[in-house]
């Protein structure tokens, strides 16, 4: 039969899970809303590779729905997104982590989950975003030799915009 | 009236024509050696190979559609409608293969890339000769007709390996090293379940063994086993799905013949037929009583028939079932087929010394 | 022989899509496997950055052609998540029966991919004999066959039409019965159960933790699905049970979606029954606020699809982000595909059901 181990109403919601976390790095994250199954916090870069370990190890996050990057052109910065699922708590966070446009270098959390191999070499290939500690940092759905990174927003390409 | 004595007359008809037009032109000694028995007989075996080969190549060739048509209709659909009832379909694609432009690769090795068709076909046409669709009409009637049968039949192995090899193609040498390692492990299953066979007849003569069968019974019967191991080791043989990994579509594209075009293709893809004409119809002279039957229509429609049936039973073989992958080929073929034929060699040897055969 | 890399594609007879398996092999035994995609990249999500809310719904379509109603619904879930909208509850249930009957259509597809990379072409016209009835069906309903544009940010394009519930249970009743004929075709052929049977295993941990999700997860026996943990739409109110296997290997994935087939039969009976009267769309805000973001996760037939839009204060999005549910579950392709034969690489991607529109993007 079925072994739902590791999942179904595990107890933690995520207004535990955000006070948790507030606790443990209190100058690092600013937690924006938390539902009983929705976080949304933004978490400085320095502590990006703690926080997801912390949460991999003490909430049981295991899943990395994805990893995403969005380019601030005006304000001179770059998001990265990552959405992290817990299975046995069915919590989903939203973490944003901002860095400076000219230097946009994040730790990788690929070694942690693999699911999120793919997404990095996604948003490097797109953004330029470079993730320090990626096993295979290189570009996956643009050609090879190709130099600039379609999604940045001073990128234009086509004719109609 | 049999084969040779219709051809006889044929070809004594055509002597005597032909002499007697060099005879009113005054040449006389080249017609009197026109009518010797020497000449009339070479030119009678010419037309009983002519008749034999074009009948077993029509036969053949209405396989293709056989298949066709049955196949459709087991997936719900009809099947080709070129022409009445589907048959020109056959002329259409031998007139495309004609007429395609032939593509060779640079690399490969002329010579071998251009033999290995011609044996193929060669040794398929050759089988077509020794097989005998009733008492009177066979081109050759070998005391160990079986065994030169089996013999042409392996050497198809040696023609793909070579073929896939010549291409000069990473995929069509494995799809040759496959096809040869699947046919060569397949030969033992079939030769031990047609030993089981000649046990009991007594002799390796096609005649000799349907008249035995005709006198008691048909050895499918007796040797249900053998029969079973020898059906599912042809279709082995003739690489037809399940067994057809050698030229499985959706890895290897076609596998050896990959690198072949236009009427190379077209000619390999006949010899296919032909093999698998030659090995019903063994498998009908072998085990379901050759050309025995009810005497009211001619002992070569029975023959037909039941090598028509044996086919369609192929075919339905092949709409139902899935690909087998190299491995389990060769491990059905020497963990099961085998044993199960060993077996059934035990059961000919008691049966034929207890004299119940 | 000695190793060697071999490239099964881009271009090849093996009927996913476009992209390139390079596997290593010594022999016939796989030592190592790269899947090289981005052949079909068409910059989508750039794409949507410079059209109207409303117009990047076809474009939504094309992502994932073979299931295309399930991705614009997901994108009009995360817009109205953004826009903070509550869509009646009439269209929930019509979005509901249509993306179960998209699930059905779209694993029939699979089925018949799975067929002709087996070699048994019986099996893909049986599949592709069903499926056309359920593409009558969306036909009656919205007019297309494929792509079908009829999901709105705040409801769907029109009301059921006539004889709605007639057809669907004629049809239903009717692939029921043809569906135990279809299945006797695969479960009782043991050379089919030969082929799919210990090849391509992937345990639990390693599936949940590589980010696969959908039926090759479950296959695996991790009881996950979207529409039971996380309901959205009329989920929540419906009755019916999460499909999975222990085995972990391709023949379990095959039974996940073949059962799975069977559940969408009873959801869609269930939610025709009780379907509210009311209406069935509504209007929804042009723009969206600046900064402003919202996002959805579904299920799709192959697995956790999820979008995240941020607005732009005009009536365009600032950025689309689209997870593709086989984009992560063929970086995961290499862990299944090590140790088996390259002769097994067939039924082992058929059993994953590759898209590459999604893939790509």
């Amino acid at each position: 039969m079925a072994q739902r181990e590791g999942l179904g109403p595990g107890g933690k919601t995520g207004e535990v899970i955000a006070q948790a976390l507030i606790e443990q790095f209190p100058e690092y994250i600013k937690i924006k809303k938390a539902t009983h199954n929705r976080v949304y916090a933004m978490v400085d870069k320095t502590a990006w590779l703690k926080v997801a370990t912390y949460m991999k190890d003490k909430f049981e996050f295991d899943h990395v729905t994805a990893v995403s990057g969005v380019d601030w052109l005006e304000e001179k910065k770059m998001w990265v997104v990552s959405h992290i699922t817990s299975y046995s708590n069915q919590v989903t966070a939203e973490i944003i982590v901002e860095l400076p446009r000219d230097k946009p270098e994040i730790d990788s959390v690929s070694n942690l989950w693999g699911g999120a191999n793919w997404h990095e070499r996604e948003t490097y290939d797109m953004f330029g975003i470079i993730f320090l500690g990626h096993p295979r940092m290189e570009r996956i759905l643009t050609p090879e030799g190709t130099d600039y990174f379609p999604y940045r927003k001073d990128f234009v390409g086509g004719r109609r915009v | 009236m049999s084969l040779y004595s219709f051809a006889y007359g044929l070809a004594l008809w055509i002597c005597e024509v032909i002499a007697w037009i060099f005879n009113t032109i005054g040449a006389s000694g080249i017609g009197g050696w026109l009518v010797t028995p020497g000449v009339v007989q070479f030119l009678q075996v010419i037309i009983v190979a002519l008749i034999v080969f074009i009948v077993g190549f029509l036969v053949s060739i209405t396989f293709i559609w056989q298949e066709r048509k049955i196949l459709g209709r087991l997936m719900d659909r009809r099947g080709t409608q070129v022409g009445v009832l589907g048959l020109f379909q056959n002329f259409a694609d031998g007139l495309k293969a004609f007429i395609k432009e032939i593509i060779i690769p640079k690399d490969v090795d002329k010579w071998v890339y251009d033999a290995a068709p011609v044996i193929l076909i060669g040794v398929s046409c050759f089988m077509i000769g020794l097989i005998p669709w009733g008492p009177d009409f066979y081109l050759a009637n070998l005391s160990n007709g079986v065994l030169f049968v089996f013999a042409a039949f392996s050497i198809a192995p040696f023609a793909i390996l070579i073929g896939g090899w010549a291409s000069n193609n990473k995929y069509t040498v494995m799809g040759g090293m496959r096809a040869a390692g699947q046919l060569i492990s397949y030969e033992v299953p079939i030769l031990l379940s047609v030993a089981s066979v000649v046990i009991l007849a007594g002799s390796l003569n096609f005649l000799t063994i349907v008249q035995q069968q005709e006198d008691s019974m048909w050895y499918m019967f007796p040797l249900i086993l053998g029969f079973v191991v020898f059906l599912v080791s042809l279709i082995a043989e003739i690489e037809r799905i399940p067994f057809d990994l050698p030229e499985a579509e959706a890895e290897l594209v076609e596998g050896w013949m990959t690198e072949y075009g236009g009427m190379r293709f077209g000619l390999v893809m006949l010899a296919e037929y032909v093999r698998a004409y030659v090995a019903c119809s063994v498998a009908v002279l072998l085990f379901l009583g050759g050309w025995s039957g009810p005497s009211f229509v001619w002992p070569e429609i029975w023959f037909l028939l039941k090598v028509f049936i044996l086919f369609a039973i192929f075919i339905w073989v092949r709409g139902a079932l899935v690909r087998v992958t190299t491995k389990q080929i060769l491990g059905i073929g020497w963990k099961r087929l085998m044993p199960l034929a060993l077996v059934n060699l035990g059961i000919a040897i008691a049966l034929k010394m207890t004299g119940v055969f | 022989m000695a190793e060697m890399w071999l490239n099964m594609g881009p271009q090849h007879p093996m009927t996913h899509g476009l992209w390139n398996l390079r596997v290593k092999i010594d022999g016939e035994t796989i030592v190592e496997a790269e899947p090289v995609v981005g052949y079909l990249h068409r910059g989508w999500e750039k794409i949507a950055e410079n059209r109207m809310y409303p117009q990047i719904i076809p474009l939504a379509d094309r992502l994932c052609y073979g299931a295309s109603m399930s991705w614009e619904h997901l994108y009009c879930n995360t817009i109205e998540d953004m826009m903070e909208l509550e869509v009646p509850d009439r269209a929930k249930y019509i979005r509901s029966i249509v993306l179960e009957a998209q699930r059905i259509g779209s694993h029939l597809m699979w089925l018949a991919a799975l067929g002709t990379d087996l070699g048994s072409y019986t099996i893909f016209l049986y599949s592709v004999r069903e499926r056309e009835l359920f593409l009558d069906l969306m036909q009656n309903l919205c007019g297309a066959r494929l792509t079908y544009n009829y999901c709105r940010i705040g409801g769907v394009r029109n009301d059921v039409p006539a004889n709605f519930e007639r057809d669907f249970d004629r049809v239903l009743t009717h692939f029921e019965k043809k569906m135990s004929g279809l299945e006797a075709l695969m479960d009782q052929s043991s050379v089919f159960r030969m082929r799919m049977e210990d090849v391509g295993y992937i345990s639990g941990e390693q599936a949940r933790n590589l980010g696969v999700t959908g039926p090759n997860l479950r296959g695996s026996g991790v009881e996950y699905d979207v529409r039971k943990d996380d309901p959205y739409e009329a989920y929540a109110d419906l009755d019916f049970q999460v499909c999975y296997e222990n085995e972990g290997d391709a023949f379990a994935r095959y039974r996940v979606r073949m059962d799975e087939m069977y559940e969408s039969c009873k959801i869609i009976r269930q939610a025709i029954k009780q379907m509210p009267k009311g209406p069935y769309r509504l209007k929804p805000p042009r723009t969206a606020e600046k900064g402003k973001s919202g996002w959805a996760h579904v299920e799709d037939p192959r697995g956790e699809g999820f979008m995240y839009a941020i607005g732009n204060g005009t009536d365009r999005p600032y950025r689309l982000k689209v997870r593709s549910p086989i984009f992560v579950t063929v970086s995961a392709a290499p862990v299944m595909l090590v140790g088996y034969k390259v002769a097994d690489v067939p039924a082992i991607m058929g059993s994953v059901d590759m898209c590459l529109g999604e893939t790509d993007r």
